[in-house]
């Protein structure tokens, strides 16, 4: 194995040829629909992943509209409580667990292995298993919603309203269970990401030349992995109360109603994070590519946001101001959501002087950026405002707190379209169209701000949250009314973006490899990429790869074609350390998956689900782990050929 | 005073009109934090803006060195009043904060629980007959701290009213206090601000803040029992009252009717409003609310009561009389 710049001679290209002829045979997903259904390639999972959580955006989305239809108006009777309380559960519960979370997590299962120049994550059938889990996750919920037994107790289901005492059936169940499958799917997503960028990076990409949007990703799987489980316990716990008695949150047996928002919490805040950290790392690469220069001040936005996910982790009192938590301890949380502010700023800070700097050009993904950066300036500074004890008891459950969280939330869907925008014709081959991006910006930008911005008043008016109706005399109907006109310019921009899709697809023009002289590894490859990603992996000798060779960019070479090898690197310089067998395609993550499901849809009506299901469980990954004899061969000629 | 006048009988119910000094120290510190707020907030999408939108001169390289050190310079002084802006929040925050923890000694003590989807109001006294009960109207007396401590029988809700204080949960197995002062006579609405089930919208109370001499004289009103109803269709209404499933949940003191489970009713006709702050308190909305309170309030507690007209007009009668 060495390095060297290959000479573009004509021996060489027809040796590339039928190296990618025979990469293509070993890399490819098999054909039909069993191929389909068998594939570990993190591109076909990745874009699986992209639409899946889309298409729960839009389905939270339509929620969101019901609820602005509800209060556009004083005592509307379009919908009742009940149906209202499930619908505004279901849309955040959607909009938290089966779009952000999982969509952030598929950008970077993606895109992740492309940007450090490698084939696929590190253990490809585990992050297929991690995407069927979601999918019956986000199954699960919905058939429940269709059966009129959705959740509707909130998305934070708070005790005792969501106890066995005050939420009869099974709707809180069902939120308990989902909330395990996308909490399965999220540390498998975590797992594969972290695996990756430390193990898996071209030689030459040492720690201090990670892509920002990388570094983005690696963060919030560490917070992932150090999140998850508060909820994995809490949401058990709840369950634990509500099918075999435990009494873990009753306070008339011992137990305790808070515990409940501890533990939410402690997962719950960092989860924003685990939103808006990748959005901050998808922006730095637009802000970088279309600044046509390197980002300034790399290690201090990398250092910020490694502490941004540091202090995400001491913020979750803030949700609990108006409690019984005693007044010094909430001062220190006040502290930390102040300091966090901080982290936010520098990154803001380097982007400004990135620009400042740079040569802008002013294309789609880079307008979604500034867009951005305005739409979060309001929900940051509102954030720091409701740090503030004595302010956050008067605006807390309020619409101040709607209108805050939404504009944290939508600057990350704003930095999410930038990345759409940016990288739709590496996955798809075309160009979105430039004209409608711009009005789907327009629009969206518009609608945003006149559906969150009256919020804000609202809740200083005292208009509680989470009310299926109020009082025509309470005065809060002209402002809804507003708010309900922006949801619907809302609405119409992301009807504009589907269609921008649809015409590129159809119509739209194509991309060629680097459309955008982006300086990462994804555009060295193909648009979109074939199987194996890359002919030959790349070699990185700075932050901007591809800025250093438009041509005879430095590769490895003597890896092998005929089975599915990748390089180990080592974790600080990336220098090639082993190299490791990847599996083939195989049905076995599907099966495990239904196995989980199965299991975790049983446990909602009976105990025995649990006891059955994890001897099905285990007898799957039994086979999961049995050696087949392709493999074993597989694996006999890869130790020969390493021997 | 004049706009909870205009407010009609909801009452005042925001905290940019503080009427007391508790929410009038929040509304102070939402004004600066606004004002600091839009500041920072047009430096730096000024900043942004005009750093995308500048042309550079032809020529100038990127990787310009002056350029860099200029840029090092003003991110670092950014930083630097971004961490000065902080530490200024915190110490207004602070300053803030402070003298709404604790109450003076000589406050009134008033005890508040939390129902799906109403509120018990208590009047602590040291003579067991001298203690009040009422639901979703609090009085209190203008110019005197009120401490209230909140405990829930049910659920978390969470006691807000706007005007006066911010809020603070009811929490099951947790009691929780909080103080507050009026200073402008007036009547101020409340809501429950923690999602508590199907009700949660119409959950609301009233604060009405007397001055002393007339708190006085309310106070000493709610101490009496109901008296005897005068004889005709009142007495008829008492009958049908003990008779129907009203008795089951409801006290009407100087009756038999004893039952904690909804709300006081002993003096439900000097209330100003009616299921939790949710209709005015008429005789037609009475009628409407006992006739079907499914109507008014899907999910609600209380069963809706199958009277004849007739019985249905004397039972009013008789809860018209409960002054």
């Amino acid at each position: 194995m060495t390095s060297a710049a290959i000479s573009p001679t004509e021996a060489v290209r027809e040796e590339d040829v039928r190296a990618a002829g025979e990469l293509e045979r070993t890399w490819g997903d098999p054909p039909g629909l069993m191929g389909w259904l068998r594939s570990t390639d993190h591109k076909s999972i990745g874009k699986r992943y992209i639409i899946t959580a889309f298409v729960f955006f839009i389905l939270g989305g339509i929620e969101a509209a019901l609820i602005r239809l509800q209060l556009s108006r004083p005592e509307n009777s379009l919908l009742g409580p009940d149906i209202y309380n499930q619908i505004f559960t279901m849309h955040g519960t959607t909009m938290m667990f089966l779009f952000a979370v999982p969509m952030m997590t598929a950008m970077g299962l993606y895109f992740v292995p492309t940007m450090v120049g490698a084939r696929d994550v590190a253990f490809p059938r585990l992050n297929a298993f991690g995407y069927w889990v979601y999918l019956i996750g986000g199954l699960l919920l919905y058939t429940g919603f269709f059966l009129n037994i959705g959740p509707d107790t909130g998305w934070f289901t708070y005790v005792p309203l969501s106890g066995p005492e005050y939420s009869a059936g099974k709707r809180v169940d069902i939120w308990a269970q989902t909330v395990t499958f996308t909490e399965i799917a999220a540390l498998v997503a975590s797992v594969e990401i972290i695996a990756t960028v430390f193990k898996h990076r071209a030689p030459g990409m040492t720690i201090n030349r990670i892509p920002i949007f990388v570094w983005s990703q690696l963060v919030m799987a560490f917070m992932i992995m150090f999140s998850m489980p508060w909820v994995a316990s809490a949401s058990m716990f709840l369950a634990a109360d509500r099918l075999i008695g435990t009494h873990l949150f009753n306070p008339a047996e011992g137990g305790d109603a808070l515990l409940w928002q501890h533990l939410f919490w402690f997962f719950g805040h960092p989860e924003v994070y685990i939103i808006f950290i990748p959005a901050l790392g998808m922006a730095s690469q637009v802000v970088v590519t279309f600044s046509r220069r390197e980002m300034f001040g790399y290690p201090a936005a990398v250092l910020a946001n490694i502490a941004q996910g540091f202090l995400s982790f001491g913020l979750w009192v803030h949700h609990m101001f108006a409690t019984t938590v005693p007044q010094l301890a909430s001062s220190f949380f006040t502290a930390t959501s102040a300091m966090i502010a901080i982290t936010t700023g520098v990154q803001f800070f380097c982007w400004i002087a990135t620009i400042w700097l740079g040569k802008p050009r002013l294309r789609v993904p880079f307008l979604f950026v500034l867009a951005f950066v305005v739409v979060f300036m309001i929900g940051g500074l509102s954030g720091v405002m409701i740090a503030s004890v004595p302010f956050d008891t008067q605006v807390h459950d309020t619409f101040f707190i709607v209108a805050h969280l939404h504009y944290v939330l939508m600057a990350s869907v704003f930095a999410l379209f930038a990345g759409f925008y940016y990288w739709f014709p590496k996955v798809t081959g075309r160009l979105l169209g430039e004209r409608l991006g711009r009005w789907h910006l327009a629009l969206f930008f518009i609608g945003v701000n006149v559906a969150f911005f009256p919020q804000h008043f609202l809740g200083l008016d005292g208009m509680p949250r989470r009310v299926y109706t109020y009082l025509a005399e309470t005065g809060w109907g002209d402002l809804n009314l507003l708010s309900s006109a922006g949801a619907v310019t809302t609405a119409l921009s992301a009807a504009l973006f589907l269609v921008n899709v649809w015409r590129s697809l159809r119509t739209g023009a194509k991309a060629g490899d680097d459309p955008w002289q982006a300086d990462t590894l994804e555009w060295a490859t193909s648009s979109p990429p074939t199987s194996y990603t890359f002919v030959h992996l790349p070699v990185v000798e700075s932050r901007s790869p591809m800025w250093d060779h438009s041509v005879d960019r430095p590769v490895v070479t003597g890896m092998r074609t005929d089975l599915r090898e990748a390089l180990v690197t080592t974790l600080n310089d990336a220098i090639p350390d082993s190299r490791h067998y990847q599996p083939r395609p195989t049905i076995k993550p599907l099966v495990a998956a239904l196995a989980t499901g199965g299991t975790f849809i049983a446990l909602i009506f009976t105990p025995w689900g649990l006891a059955l299901g994890s001897i099905v469980i285990t007898v799957c990954l039994i086979a999961w782990a049995w050696p087949d004899r392709q493999a074993h061969a597989e694996l006999r000629r890869f130790e020969e050929g390493i021997a | 005073m004049i706009l909870s006048l205009l407010q009609g009988w909801v009452g005042a119910h925001s905290a940019l009109e503080p009427a007391g000094p508790q929410a009038g120290r929040i509304h102070a510190l939402w004004q600066f934090m606004w004002v600091v707020s839009a500041l920072v907030f047009l430096a730096v999408v000024g900043a942004l803006l005009y750093a995308a939108l500048h042309r550079r001169a032809a020529g100038q390289s990127a990787v310009n060195p002056d350029g860099v050190r200029s840029a090092t310079r003003w991110v670092s002084i950014a930083t630097g009043v971004s961490i000065a802006i902080l530490i200024a929040f915190l110490g207004v925050n602070f300053v803030t904060a402070r003298p709404l923890t604790s109450a003076p000694g000589d406050a009134l003590q008033i005890s508040v629980t939390g129902y799906q989807w109403w509120w018990s109001v208590q009047y602590p006294s040291a003579t067991p007959s001298d203690q009040v009960t009422t639901a979703n109207e609090i009085h209190v007396p203008v110019g005197r701290p009120v401490v209230m401590t909140l405990s829930s029988r049910d659920v978390i809700h969470s006691f807000w009213p706007a005007n006066l204080v911010g809020k603070r949960d009811l929490i099951p197995g947790n009691k929780s206090s909080i103080w507050f002062q009026a200073d402008t006579p007036g009547v101020y609405r409340g809501q429950c601000a923690e999602f508590c089930g199907h009700q949660h919208a119409k959950m609301g109370f009233l604060v009405v803040a007397d001055p002393p001499a007339q708190f006085e004289a309310w106070l000493r009103e709610q101490r009496d029992s109901a008296p005897p109803p005068p004889p005709g269709s009142a007495t008829r209404g008492q009958e049908v009252f003990l008779a129907a499933s009203c008795v089951m949940c409801h006290t009407i003191r100087g009756t038999p009717a004893g039952s904690r489970v909804g709300p006081d009713l002993t003096h439900l006709a000097s209330r100003r409003t009616l299921a939790a702050a949710t209709l005015e308190n008429t005789r037609a909305n009475l009628a409407a609310w006992i006739s079907d309170p499914q109507r008014i309030k899907p999910g609600t507690l209380m069963p809706p009561a199958d009277l004849t007209p007739a019985d249905l007009a004397a039972l009013l009668d008789y809860l018209e009389t409960l002054r």
